[in-house]
Parts: structure tokens; C-alpha cells; sequence
């Protein structure tokens, strides 16, 4: 009986799936394939060509090592590299939560009063297209500790995106649902918390990506200008450190660490995003 | 007082005569107007009685969706006056818009105890209530699916759940089938006619569509454009039930073509 349920599907499947439907199916498939495969191969042949060049150019390794020697830096010099990457990581982590808890309490101080956002959004603008490279010095100079000038310095980069989109999303609440909340007398802290937050969370959640990456950014600025006083040897500073005495293998290895956390926090953030939207919106439902 | 009111009205399409004579709300010389000098609605006057259903037609701009925002109080006269007898308490209004206006992040039910949850009542104890309401629009089976999940005319259903819950005296409804498919909008008017039986209540309906209003009202506010004012008052009185077979009767199209004159006299007007 089973088996004859077999042999009829195969013996209708030719007639089921048209030419067409075929062709976007292998399509598809490659695709899946492709999304992987491809940027692999280039990191393979782009590392295998690095190699090459310079092992046949003879390219001394304090102008470009090569990936073999990064690679046995990265282990042999571990002993630096992980804890460097341990405190650099504790100050972007550090900045973005301040940069999350200062940024939403600032756009709700925003949309709770008009006054307030005329008179400090300009300010908040300046802030943010103000190169955070000129200004680090200058937080060196007015802040007492260093570390919590490299925390300002880190927090003021990662702030501004979770602001601006907090604001905006708090504010994309559906006219009809404002009205309904009204008819139904809702108090402000209700409008807030059922309405105008649950609306915000989609943009708040694409401000806390940016957010991530710039946190990092922040933080490698501050390391660059403030220098280990600040946190004490992160990676940014040991790269500073390995290329003043041309150790071009670690620079290389903490550069390399440096993407790695970046990619890192981006994963993070879009996990966090995915988890929290994928019940019901639209940004993270797959398309039937 | 009542009954000099009711004087002045045409014939009623009476459901529940006994109810019919009471006095719901009442809006007397309500006039209002937007900065820039526009009007947008003049010298408006509506009784409505308990148990009515009463349909604000017009074309576009003929203030019918202002008059609901004034009796739903988002917005107030200047100059006239809104009354409910006995005062408007919690929980009298229910309200349905164009859109079913669904908070995308909660569950059917949720989005349906919201006007319970305003109030500061939490959700086991008005439990019953929520699954009633989703029972009587037929989507008990839904009630954790999440608004995504369902279809157009499935998520005004549940609008009109919400709408319905706190067993409101008056419910008002903002073409709340116009962007259904024909289809589910026939289906939608029976629906609601049945509903409006189980639970006795009275709306107000601002429609486009001539036979939509017909099929549904015992009265047909006709309004006209620039400014947004009242040109006439259809009664529609039906002996039968209003069943599919009503839609097709002698009695429909005479009532329809009753409400389509007084519609194009008011296009004229308005132009």
C-alpha cells in the first residue's frame, strides 16, 4: 500500500513541477550553496595569494607579514593578546549599556515633552558629527580619571544611534491605536509602556546594531588618543605599542582580534534583534 | 421631552420598539471648525436612541468622520454640545476603524482585554469576558495567534471583539469594511447585524456605500461637502428580517433608491 503510494507520487511529480518551477528551484539551491561557498573561497584565495607574495617577493615582515606568521603570533603572543581583548571588550560592553540606558532615557525625556527635544536634539546632533578623534583629547584634559574619559569617549559614538532611533520609533505609534488609547483614557505611563514602547522596539533594536559597531569604534578611538592610562593595555593600544617597535606580526594578530570582536557584536546584536521581533514583525519573518 | 424630540424625526426602522424610546445621546448645534477657516461640520443635530443603528453617509469631506471624533470626544466642539444621558461612563464607547488598528506584538486576546487592561484590570479576572466577545465573532479557536497570523476581514473581527468586550452602550464604527474584498464585506454586514442583536447595542456607522447603509440601518444621516453638514434624514423601516433575500427585495431597492437620491442631492449640494 505504501510502496504504491510511492510509485504514484513519482510517477506524477514530472507532471507536478514544470520546467520553470525546476529552474527557480536549482536556482534556489545554488543559492544556498553560493551564500557560504563564495566569500570562503575568497578568504581562502585572498590569504593563499598573500602567502604567496610574500614568501616570493621576499617581503620582510615588519613591512607586511605574512598570514603564517600572524597566525603563530596570535597563539605565541596569546598571553597579551587575550587579555588585552578582555579589556577592550569590557569598555565597548561598558559604553553601550550606558549608550542603551542613556540613550532610551534621553528619547523618552524627548517624546514625554516637545520642549525638551527643541531645545537638546540640535546639541545631541552636534555631538554625533563632531569627529569623536577631536574631541577625545580634550575629555583627557577635563576628566578627572582616565578611564572614564575613554568610556565617554566610546559612549558618545554609540549614544547618538540608539537616540535618534528610540526617538523615532517611540514617536511611529499607530494614529488609530493613539486615538483607542485615548477613547479608553489611558494614562501617559500606559500610552508609554503598551503603546509607544512595543512600537519603538523595532528601531531601537536596528540603533542597538549601529550602536554595537561603533561602541568598538569609540573604544579603539579612546585607546589610539588616551592611551593605556585609560583602561590599561586594550588591543587598540597594543597594536599602537606593537607598531612603534615594529612587531608587525602582533599589530597584524590585535587587528585581526579587533575584527573578530566586531563581528562578534554584530552576531550578538542581530540574535538579540532576531529573538525579539521574530514572534511578530515583519523585519523578521521569513516571506512564504 | 422625549417624545417632542422624536416629533421632529422621520419614521424610525424600529428593531426593539420598546427600547427605541430611549434617549442615548444628543447632539445639539454642534459646530466645528480647524484653524485656517475651514468647517468642517455645521450646525449638526442627532438623536440617537437606544438601539439604533444609524449610518453617516456622504461623500468625502462631508464631516462624518469628524462628527464620530466628536462623540468619541478625541475632539471637541466649538461651539454645540455632546450629551449622553446619564453621563458617559467607563467602558460606554467602543470604537472601529478603517483599519483593524491591531497592536501587532500581542495575542488576539491580548489585543482584545486592552480596553480591560486600560482600566487596570488584569486579564484572569475579565478572562470570560475576552473569551466571550472572540466567541461571538466566531474566533475563539485564535485566541493566541498573533494579528500577522490572521486575515483582513479575520483581524477586523477582532477589532469589533474589542470593540464589543466592555459591553459598550454605543459603538462607533469609521468604514470599517471599506478595504475588506466584496466578499467578506457582505459576509461582515450579516455578521454584524446578528452580533448587534446578541448584544443589544447601539452604532453609529459612517459608510460611502448606499446599499451598505441600507442593508444595515434603521436611519441614514445624509451629509454633504463644504461645509460638512447634515442635508436629510433616511428612515429605514424594514418589516422582515434583513437577510440575504432582503438585499434582493422590492423594499431594498426602494429604500436604496430613497438613500442614493438623497446621497447625489447632497454631491450636488456639496459642489
Amino acid at each position: 500500500m505504501n510502496q504504491h503510494a510511492v510509485q504514484e507520487n513519482t510517477a506524477s511529480s514530472p507532471g507536478l513541477i514544470d520546467a520553470e518551477e525546476a529552474a527557480i528551484a536549482r536556482r534556489r539551491k545554488l543559492y544556498q550553496i553560493g551564500r557560504w561557498t563564495l566569500p570562503s573561497l575568497v578568504l581562502v584565495l585572498a590569504i593563499g595569494s598573500w602567502q604567496a607574495y610574500v614568501t616570493l617577493a621576499q617581503v620582510p615582515h615588519y613591512i607586511l607579514p605574512s598570514p603564517l606568521l600572524i597566525a603563530q603570533t596570535l597563539i605565541s603572543d596569546w598571553d597579551v593578546l587575550w587579555p588585552a581583548m578582555q579589556i577592550t571588550g569590557r569598555l565597548t560592553f561598558l559604553a553601550l549599556l550606558l549608550a542603551v540606558i542613556g540613550g532610551l532615557a534621553i528619547a523618552v525625556a524627548f517624546t514625554q515633552s516637545k520642549w525638551v527635544e527643541m531645545s537638546f536634539f540640535p546639541y545631541a546632533v552636534i555631538l554625533q558629527v563632531t569627529p569623536v578623534v577631536a574631541i577625545a583629547p580634550l575629555l583627557q584634559i577635563y576628566m578627572d580619571s582616565a578611564f572614564s574619559a575613554a568610556l565617554l569617549c566610546a559612549w558618545i559614538v554609540a549614544f547618538f544611534p540608539i537616540l535618534s532611533n528610540t526617538t523615532t520609533g517611540l514617536k511611529s505609534a499607530d494614529h488609530n491605536l493613539q486615538d483607542l488609547f485615548s477613547i479608553y483614557g489611558a494614562t501617559g505611563w500606559q500610552r508609554l509602556r503598551y503603546l509607544a514602547a512595543p512600537s519603538a522596539l523595532p528601531y531601537f533594536l536596528s540603533g542597538l546594531k549601529i550602536a554595537g559597531g561603533l561602541a568598538l569604534i569609540g573604544a579603539v578611538v579612546a585607546e589610539f588618543v588616551i592611551g593605556r592610562a585609560g583602561t590599561g593595555l586594550g588591543l587598540a593600544s597594543t597594536l599602537l605599542e606593537a607598531s612603534y617597535r615594529f612587531n608587525f606580526g602582533r599589530l597584524y594578530a590585535a587587528l585581526v582580534l579587533i575584527s573578530v570582536m566586531g563581528i562578534l557584536i554584530f552576531a550578538l546584536m542581530s540574535l538579540i534583534s532576531h529573538f525579539s521581533l521574530c514572534r511578530w514583525h515583519e523585519s523578521a519573518l521569513k516571506r512564504e | 421631552m422625549n417624545s417632542s424630540t422624536l416629533m421632529d424625526r422621520p419614521i424610525i426602522g424600529v428593531q426593539t420598539p420598546s427600547e427605541n424610546n430611549r434617549m442615548l445621546l444628543e447632539m445639539s448645534h454642534v459646530e466645528k471648525s480647524f484653524v485656517g477657516d475651514v468647517v468642517a461640520l455645521r450646525d449638526m443635530n442627532l438623536t440617537v436612541n437606544q438601539g439604533d443603528f444609524i449610518s453617516l453617509l456622504g461623500p468625502s469631506g462631508c464631516g462624518k468622520s469628524t462628527a464620530l471624533r466628536l462623540i468619541a470626544g478625541l475632539t471637541r466642539p466649538t461651539s454645540g454640545s455632546i450629551s449622553w444621558t446619564g453621563g458617559q461612563n467607563e467602558g460606554d464607547l467602543g470604537v472601529v476603524f478603517q483599519e483593524p488598528t491591531l497592536m501587532p506584538w500581542a495575542r488576539v486576546k491580548d489585543n482584545v482585554w486592552l480596553p480591560f487592561r486600560l482600566r487596570g484590570k488584569r486579564y484572569k479576572d475579565y478572562k470570560d469576558e475576552v473569551m466571550h466577545a472572540l466567541e461571538l465573532v466566531g474566533l475563539d479557536q485564535f485566541q493566541n495567534a498573533y494579528p500577522r497570523e490572521l486575515s483582513g476581514g479575520m483581524k477586523m473581527r477582532v477589532s469589533i471583539a474589542r470593540a464589543m468586550v466592555t459591553k459598550p452602550r454605543l459603538i462607533l464604527m469609521d468604514e470599517p469594511f471599506a478595504a475588506l474584498d466584496e466578499i467578506t464585506r457582505q459576509k461582515m454586514n450579516t455578521d454584524l447585524l446578528t452580533l448587534r442583536d446578541a448584544i443589544g447595542c447601539t452604532v453609529i456607522f459612517v459608510t460611502h456605500s448606499v446599499f451598505e447603509s441600507v442593508f444595515l440601518s434603521d436611519r441614514i444621516v445624509v451629509m454633504a461637502a463644504r461645509p460638512g453638514r447634515v442635508v436629510r434624514e433616511v428612515g429605514v423601516h424594514v418589516d422582515g428580517l434583513r437577510t440575504d433575500e432582503f438585499k434582493t427585495s422590492m423594499e431594498f431597492s426602494h429604500h436604496a433608491r430613497d438613500a442614493s437620491d438623497a446621497l447625489q442631492e447632497a454631491i450636488s449640494a456639496g459642489s
